[in-house]
């Protein structure tokens, strides 16, 4: 089926944080706002709304989430709809924005993502995240989401030798990138001493292995790349998309050392763009746990097999490493608004593209890629940008 | 009915429900049967490889130990 080319032709995220004082809508409303503002688009010419958020019932007792927000943004008459993926709820959303947009349906197409959830405790925060597994399986018998990608772990650990330090010079360098992000929730360099010595979570994870909870939402906004320069100087095209699945329950996967879902959708994604794993300069990965980068970068074909640990040891990934993954400080240090995390990628990889990056840009920034992971990898969204 | 270890881990910060029980260990399990399976570990910690045994489901959770 002939698809028509889409860009990204704006950006807008709130910082993420801990920030009592703000509700869900307020950070959707702000990120929006300054998305559509950096495109010069106005509310109403908006066709389509689509909000990516994991579990706002649950955290702030709010339903029907997508026209909340967007009629606070001044979208009315025309679709809203709330995406739900867990951690890869705004991914998704994307990938649904950019397919309708593609598919000729819309021209200008609002994609929001957004989690509030430093309202609730850490037990129930870990409550209400443990949902995105198999709750008459895996979180029945106990298992938080630490516990499975610890478990994750552990077998990478035994079947690669993947060891505790190769984990922690993924959360030192994805916390020396966010130290320099003003938008980051925790802007705290860590040392490998530190990283080593963390406070268990599950073991062998500790709190420096943990992303954040956080509050926080991103916006990004889609149209067909033959209109894109109506609206601004610098559209990124979207080379690639793909959502993939997988089922939930972390005991029916014949192998967690990898995500199939990641692999397929990687697959798909460079098929689309006609690219290799090889022409990907920078990437911002789903870090939800350290473990998680490392198989990410395995699964997406940086990194061989169970070399991914390595990968990370070697300072490959580094920000001046030859390919930078987590320039933003990654999950781990920016912050991990559930919901928001899947644009709160995209807004990163387009400002790299940009040259935006400040302190943190990259040297190489044509092509950058964006992976992001729901529960433990029965949803995975990679999507390939390039300047356009 | 026994199994053995696929993967393991001590949960230390437990889900609101859990809270008391923590630290406790969960692990997956190959059974012999076929299949895998998320368990309770009872008693003794355990190790990837190291066979375990059924004990008693409580709460609709299975629980197993370590096979002497």
């Amino acid at each position: 089926m002939g698809m028509r080319s889409v860009a990204v032709i704006g950006i807008g995220k709130t910082a993420f944080g801990a920030f009592p004082d703000r509700d869900l809508r307020s950070l959707a409303v702000e990120a929006g706002e300054k998305c559509l503002t950096d495109a010069h688009v106005s509310p109403s010419e908006v066709e389509a709304f689509y909000l990516g958020n994991f579990a706002g019932p649950a955290f702030v007792d709010q339903n029907h989430i997508a026209p909340y927000v967007a009629s606070a943004l001044g979208i009315s008459g025309v679709p809203c709809t709330r995406i739900e993926a867990a951690c890869a709820s705004s991914g998704a959303a994307l990938f649904q924005a950019v397919s309708a947009v593609g598919a000729g349906l819309y021209d200008l197409v609002l994609v929001d993502g957004v989690e509030k959830m430093t309202s609730r405790p850490t037990a129930q925060v870990a409550e209400i995240l443990a949902g995105a597994g198999d709750c008459s399986g895996e979180v029945l018998v106990g298992a938080t989401f630490p516990a499975l990608f610890a478990m994750i772990a552990r077998r990478h650990m035994y079947q690669y030798g993947t060891t505790r330090e190769m984990l922690a010079a993924v959360a030192v360098k994805n916390h020396a990138n966010g130290a320099k992000n003003p938008l980051a929730h925790m802007r705290k360099p860590i040392t490998m001493e530190q990283a080593l010595a963390g406070k268990p979570v599950s073991d062998p994870l500790t709190v420096f292995d943990c992303s954040l909870i956080s509050d926080g939402a991103a916006a990004v906004l889609v149209a067909p790349l033959e209109r894109a320069r109506e609206f601004t100087r610098n559209p990124v095209k979207v080379l690639g998309i793909a959502q993939t699945s997988d089922s939930v329950a972390l005991d029916t996967k014949e192998d967690i050392t990898t995500f199939r879902a990641v692999r397929l959708a990687a697959e798909k994604a460079y098929k689309m763009a006609g690219v290799t794993a090889g022409d990907i300069e920078f990437a911002e990965l789903h870090d939800c746990f350290t473990i998680a980068e490392i198989i990410a970068t395995e699964d997406l074909g940086f990194a061989p097999r169970g070399g991914g640990g390595r990968y990370a040891l070697e300072g490959r990934t580094c920000l001046r490493g030859e390919r930078p993954v987590n320039a933003s400080g990654g999950l781990k240090s920016k912050g991990h608004p559930v919901g928001a995390t899947g644009t709160g990628q995209i807004c990163d990889v387009v400002t790299q593209i940009r040259g935006d990056a400040g302190e943190l840009q990259v040297s190489r920034h044509s092509i950058g890629l964006a992976q992001n992971l729901g529960g433990s990898g029965a949803t995975a969204v990679v999507t390939i940008l390039a300047g356009a | 009915m026994s199994a053995i270890v696929y993967t393991e881990t001590v949960v230390h910060m437990a889900p609101e429900r859990f809270v008391s029980e923590a630290p406790y260990q969960i692990a997956i399990v190959t059974l012999d049967e076929g299949g895998r399976r998320t368990v309770r570990i009872a008693g003794q910690r355990v190790q990837i490889g190291d066979a375990v045994e059924f004990v008693e489901e409580r709460n609709g959770i299975p629980f197993y130990r370590k096979r002497d």
